[in-house]
C-alpha cells in the first residue's frame, strides 16, 4: 500500500490539520516509510485470535446514573480562548 | 554531601531523626535548580508553593505525622494537570492552560506531604525518546561522554524527570510510560525507572496520549525510592474506569534481597542483530549477578517480540488521533487567528496546524488513516490481533514458572542531540524496541543502571514481572543493583 498525495491530502483534512500543499508529498513520503514499517504485521497468522479489548481481563465498573459533579460554569469555561454570555464562543457554524 | 542529592529513604530518615528540615531540603532543590538552566529540565517553577509545603511538612514532621513523602521535594511532569499551575504536556496547543482541578497522582503525593518544586520537560504529548520533540526545546542529559563535550539526549519522553532527578535537582519525579518513557530515559540517565502493572495508578488528569497504554510510575535515585514512591503513586481511583481496586502493599517491605530459587527468563528474541558490545556484555553480567544471588537463569522465547513495535505504531497512534482531538481551540488553549470569513473548520485546521509540532502532527494523521473506512480491519484490528498474541507470549513463560524477565533497557548509551534529526521517523521508534512489549502486554517494567560503556555514559537493563506483582519485581531488581553497585554521578559542567 503506498501513499500518494491525493491520500495525504485526505487525511490531513479528515484530522483537522491544515497541511500547505508544498509539504503533501513530503508528508505522503513519511507516512509510507512509517506504513512500511507497519507491513510487517501482515506476517502473523492471525486467524482465530481475538483482537485485544483490555489487557486486564476486567470488566469496566457501572455506577448508578445521578449526578455526581456541576454547577461550576466559570471554572468550565476559565480557560476557553473565547467565552461569552457563560458559552464557549465560536466561528458561526449554521448559515 | 548537598541535600538535593540525597535519595528519599536517606532524606526520609534525616527529617524523623530531625537532623534537617524539609524547608532546608526544600531550598538546596531551588538552589539547584537556579543553576541548571542550561539542562532545561524544569519548565514551569513553583518555589513558592514548594515553600509553603515544605513549611506544612514540617508542621507535619514535627506532629509526629509524617508519611514516607512527607517533605519530600520533586518534579512533576507537564503531563500531569496541577491545579493553577501551568501544564500543557510540552505542546504549543496548550499554551496558557492552567488547570482548574488536580490529577489524582499529584493530589495522592500532596496529601502525603510531597513537596512540588515545579513543571518538568518532556516530549510533546509524551511522543518522543529524546526530548528533542518539546515546546519549550530540547533538555540536554547531564551526564557527558569522556570524549566528547556533545550534548546527549536525556532519552524521552520523560527527559525532563530523568534529567532532573539524575542532576539531583529533585529527590525523585514523576513520568509516564506508554512505550518507554519511564524506562529509556531512566536507563539513559543512571537512574531508575518504574512502569507499574496497568490499572495500578489512576490516569485521571494525566493528559492522555494512547489511553490503553499510558501509565504513570515513579523515576528516583535508587529501587527502594521508585518503591517507595510507587506505593505512594498507586491506588483505586474512581475517576479513571481502568483503575484497579486492589490493595497497595507495602513495596519496601517486600525488599527482603532473597531471590533464591526465583527462575529468570532471558529472551532469545531481544538479542538483536547488530547489537553493541557493551550491551551484550551488560546484559550477560546481569544475569550472572542474578545467578549468583540464588536464582535460576532460564532460556526462554516471546515469539511475536519482533512484532511489538508495528502493532505499537499502529495501536498508539490510532488511541492518539482519538485522544487529541479535542484540541481543536474551543475550550482550552491556543486558537490561531482566522482570516476575514473564515468558518468553524478553517479554525480547527489552522488551530491544529500552528499549535501541534510536526511529530504530533505525523502521529494523529497516521492514527486517522489506520482508523479510517477500508483500513480499520487491515491495520488497527489486526494490531489488536497482534497484541492478543504479544501478551500470551508472557502468559505463557510465567505459566511455565518463570518469575521475571531480564532483558536490555536501551539498544545504546545516550545518544547525541541532534543526532536523528535527518533519520526517517521509524529509526527514532527503534529506541523503543525492548520497553515496548510490557506496555502492549500491560505488565510492570522496571530499568535500572548496572554499568558504565567505553565512553563513561550510564546503560541500563530492564527487569518485567507478573501483573501486579510489582513487589517481587522490586527486590529482584534490588538485588541487582546492589550487585552492580552503580554508583556513578556525572560530573558536573552546567
Amino acid at each position: 500500500m503506498s501513499i500518494d498525495t491525493e491520500t495525504a491530502r485526505r487525511v490531513a483534512k479528515l484530522a483537522r490539520i491544515a497541511v500547505p500543499e508544498e509539504e503533501l508529498p513530503a508528508l505522503a513520503g513519511e507516512f509510507n516509510a512509517i506504513l512500511g514499517f507497519i507491513e510487517q504485521l501482515g506476517e502473523v497468522d492471525v486467524e482465530g485470535v481475538e483482537p485485544m479489548v483490555s489487557v486486564t481481563p476486567q470488566r469496566l465498573p457501572r455506577r448508578d446514573d445521578v449526578v455526581t459533579d456541576g454547577d461550576q460554569q466559570a471554572r468550565v469555561l476559565a480557560n476557553a480562548p473565547d467565552a461569552r454570555e457563560g458559552f464557549f464562543a465560536v466561528p458561526k457554524v449554521v448559515e | 554531601m548537598s541535600l538535593n542529592s540525597l535519595t528519599i529513604a536517606e532524606a526520609r530518615a534525616k527529617l524523623r531523626a530531625k537532623e534537617i528540615t524539609a524547608p532546608e531540603l526544600t531550598e538546596a532543590c531551588l538552589s539547584a535548580i537556579e543553576g541548571s538552566g542550561a539542562i532545561n529540565a524544569f519548565v514551569h517553577k513553583t518555589a513558592d508553593l514548594a515553600r509553603e509545603q515544605a513549611a506544612a511538612a514540617q508542621g507535619r514532621i514535627e506532629a509526629g505525622d509524617a508519611p514516607d513523602m512527607c517533605g519530600i521535594p520533586m518534579g512533576i511532569k507537564d503531563l500531569f494537570c496541577t491545579k493553577g499551575v501551568p501544564s500543557q504536556a510540552a505542546s504549543g496547543i496548550l499554551n496558557g492552560f492552567t488547570p482548574e482541578y488536580e490529577s489524582t497522582i499529584s493530589q495522592k503525593l500532596f496529601d502525603a506531604g510531597t513537596v512540588m518544586l515545579g513543571k518538568l520537560n518532556m516530549d510533546e504529548f509524551a511522543m518522543g525518546s529524546s526530548n528533542e520533540t518539546s515546546v519549550y526545546g530540547n533538555v540536554v542529559n547531564p551526564w557527558r561522554s569522556k570524549t566528547s563535550n556533545a550534548d546527549l539526549t536525556p532519552g524521552g519522553s520523560s527527559g525532563g524527570s530523568s534529567a532532573a532527578v539524575a542532576a539531583d535537582l529533585c529527590l525523585a519525579a514523576t513520568g509516564t510510560d506508554t512505550g518507554g518513557s519511564i524506562r529509556q530515559p531512566a536507563a539513559l540517565t543512571g537512574t531508575v525507572g518504574l512502569k507499574p502493572t496497568y490499572g495500578r495508578c489512576s490516569r485521571w488528569g494525566v493528559v492522555a496520549f494512547a489511553s490503553s497504554l499510558d501509565q504513570a510510575g515513579p523515576m528516583t535515585k535508587t529501587v527502594r525510592d521508585a518503591a517507595i514512591l510507587g506505593r505512594a503513586m498507586m491506588g483505586h481511583d474512581a475517576k479513571d474506569s481502568t483503575s484497579v481496586d486492589m490493595p497497595v502493599p507495602d513495596f519496601e517491605a517486600m525488599l527482603t534481597g532473597d531471590i533464591r530459587g526465583q527462575s529468570i527468563g532471558i529472551p532469545k528474541e531481544y538479542r538483536m542483530d547488530g547489537m553493541p558490545e557493551d550491551i551484550a556484555k551488560l546484559w550477560a553480567e546481569g544475569a550472572d549477578m542474578l545467578r549468583d544471588a540464588g536464582a535460576k537463569i532460564v532460556d526462554i522465547s516471546l515469539p511475536h517480540t519482533k512484532y511489538a513495535l508495528p502493532a505499537y505504531y499502529v495501536i498508539a497512534p490510532a488511541e492518539a488521533s482519538s485522544n487529541l482531538a479535542r484540541y481543536d481551540g474551543v475550550r482550552f488553549g491556543h486558537r490561531a487567528a482566522l482570516a476575514q470569513g473564515d468558518g468553524i473548520t478553517e479554525m480547527y485546521e489552522k488551530t491544529r496546524a500552528e499549535g501541534f509540532g510536526p511529530e504530533v502532527k505525523r502521529r494523529i494523521m497516521i492514527g486517522t488513516y489506520v482508523l479510517s473506512a477500508g483500513f480499520y480491519d487491515a491495520y488497527y484490528n489486526r494490531a489488536r490481533r497482534v497484541r492478543t498474541l504479544i501478551k500470551k507470549d508472557f502468559e505463557d513463560v510465567f505459566a511455565q514458572g518463570i518469575d521475571a524477565i531480564l532483558t536490555p533497557a536501551t539498544p545504546s548509551a545516550a545518544f547525541p542531540l541532534g543526532q536523528m534529526a535527518d533519520a526517517d521517523p521509524v529509526e527514532m521508534y527503534l529506541n523503543d524496541v525492548f520497553t515496548v512489549t510490557v506496555n502492549l502486554a500491560g505488565l510492570p517494567g522496571v530499568a535500572l543502571p548496572t554499568g558504565l560503556d567505553a565512553e563513561g555514559l550510564p546503560l541500563g537493563l530492564q527487569l518485567i514481572g507478573k501483573p501486579w506483582e510489582e513487589g517481587a519485581l522490586l527486590n529482584t531488581a534490588q538485588v541487582l543493583e546492589d550487585a552492580a553497585g552503580f554508583v556513578s554521578k556525572p560530573g558536573k559542567w552546567w
